[in-house]
């Protein structure tokens, strides 16, 4: 029975048009956080993503022997981090017109980013991380890393929908 | 470890940094609303940003290994970002993609949300280092166990 009613709201959720939005913007802004990965590899060798920051910005407060791996990398990180942040804020006054805030709820944002926090670092990546530059590799483990969070993270967004959360 | 960087090092990788999230500001990956929307099937356009950042990424990787030995900043040897596969893939994956499928916000995203003034994103941050610590501190206390895995990106 469940079964039937998730494949109702799943056809109702297809919508007409597949790229309301258009996709310059999607396209553009992919082709642009290609070229941020490629400047820092082209220079270094070094095939960033974002979510090491977390475990070893953890290794400035805390001891913990699983952070000490990072005491290479993390002053780069921070600096690629606060990039990141710079160029969200160059688009912000630039493009955007001043600050924008999210709908959604603080629950789910805590709760998802703890969930985030904890399956990024034990998967072994992240969307830049395996999906970038994993996939960017040709590396089996990225493919499958993908294929696993990007059918969860569906499965998920459509049973909340379901539910009834919004925003 | 910094002492004998090129000079050049941390100005490249803020650059490539600013260019990454000017990128994700740009595609909207930045507001979670938009990355729900293609998880709910409402807008595809995120397949764009992934993927169009992935061969953009797929030529460099392929393309200057052939062409030089070594990157100049750094000296070391152009190489491809391969993890060794074990469970933890598929575990990992899963509970990330849960979190993904909730909160519509990854990590670089989340940066970049805050470059954006969503000062709300903070939450998911402090979530997702709160997650990440948790693993850490589990994971510290079965190293035996967790030998020979290697740093994740």
């Amino acid at each position: 029975m469940l079964e039937i009613t998730l494949h109702a709201e799943l056809l109702q959720a297809v919508p007409a048009e597949a790229f309301p939005n258009g996709i310059s913007r999607y396209a553009i802004g992919g082709l642009l956080v290609g070229l941020g990965v490629v400047a820092i590899y082209l220079g270094t060798g070094i095939a960033a993503g974002a979510s090491t920051f977390l475990e070893s910005t953890l290794s400035y407060v805390s001891d913990q022997s699983r952070f000490q791996r990072y005491l290479g990398s993390r002053d780069w990180r921070v600096v690629f981090t606060l990039g990141i942040v710079l160029g969200g804020a160059i688009y912000a006054v630039v493009w955007q017109g001043g600050a924008w805030t999210t709908e959604v709820q603080p629950w789910r944002l805590l709760v998802g980013g703890v969930l985030v926090g904890i399956g990024t670092r034990v998967g072994k990546g992240c969307t830049s991380g395996h999906g970038v530059c994993g996939v960017g590799s040709a590396s089996r483990t990225s493919i499958v890393g993908v294929l696993t969070f990007l059918s969860v993270a569906i499965v998920t967004a459509q049973f909340v929908q379901i539910a009834g959360v919004s925003p | 470890m910094s002492s004998n960087r090129h000079p050049l090092f941390m100005p490249l990788i803020l650059v490539g940094g600013l260019i990454f999230g000017f990128g994700l500001a740009y595609s909207h990956m930045a507001r979670p609303e938009v990355v729900l929307d293609f998880l709910q099937f409402e807008d595809f356009g995120l397949v764009f940003v992934m993927f169009g950042a992935a061969i953009v990424s797929a030529i460099a990787f392929a393309v200057l290994p052939r062409i030089r030995d070594r990157a100049p900043l750094t000296g070391d040897v152009y190489g491809r970002r391969l993890k060794s596969f074990d469970r933890n893939v598929l575990i990992g994956g899963g509970i990330f993609g849960v979190g993904w499928g909730l909160s519509g916000i990854c990590p670089g995203a989340a940066y970049a949300s805050v470059g954006i003034g969503n000062v709300t994103i903070l939450w998911a941050i402090s979530g997702m280092f709160a997650g990440a610590y948790l693993q850490g501190w589990w994971r510290s206390r079965h190293t035996a166990a967790d030998i020979g895995s290697t740093g994740a990106d």
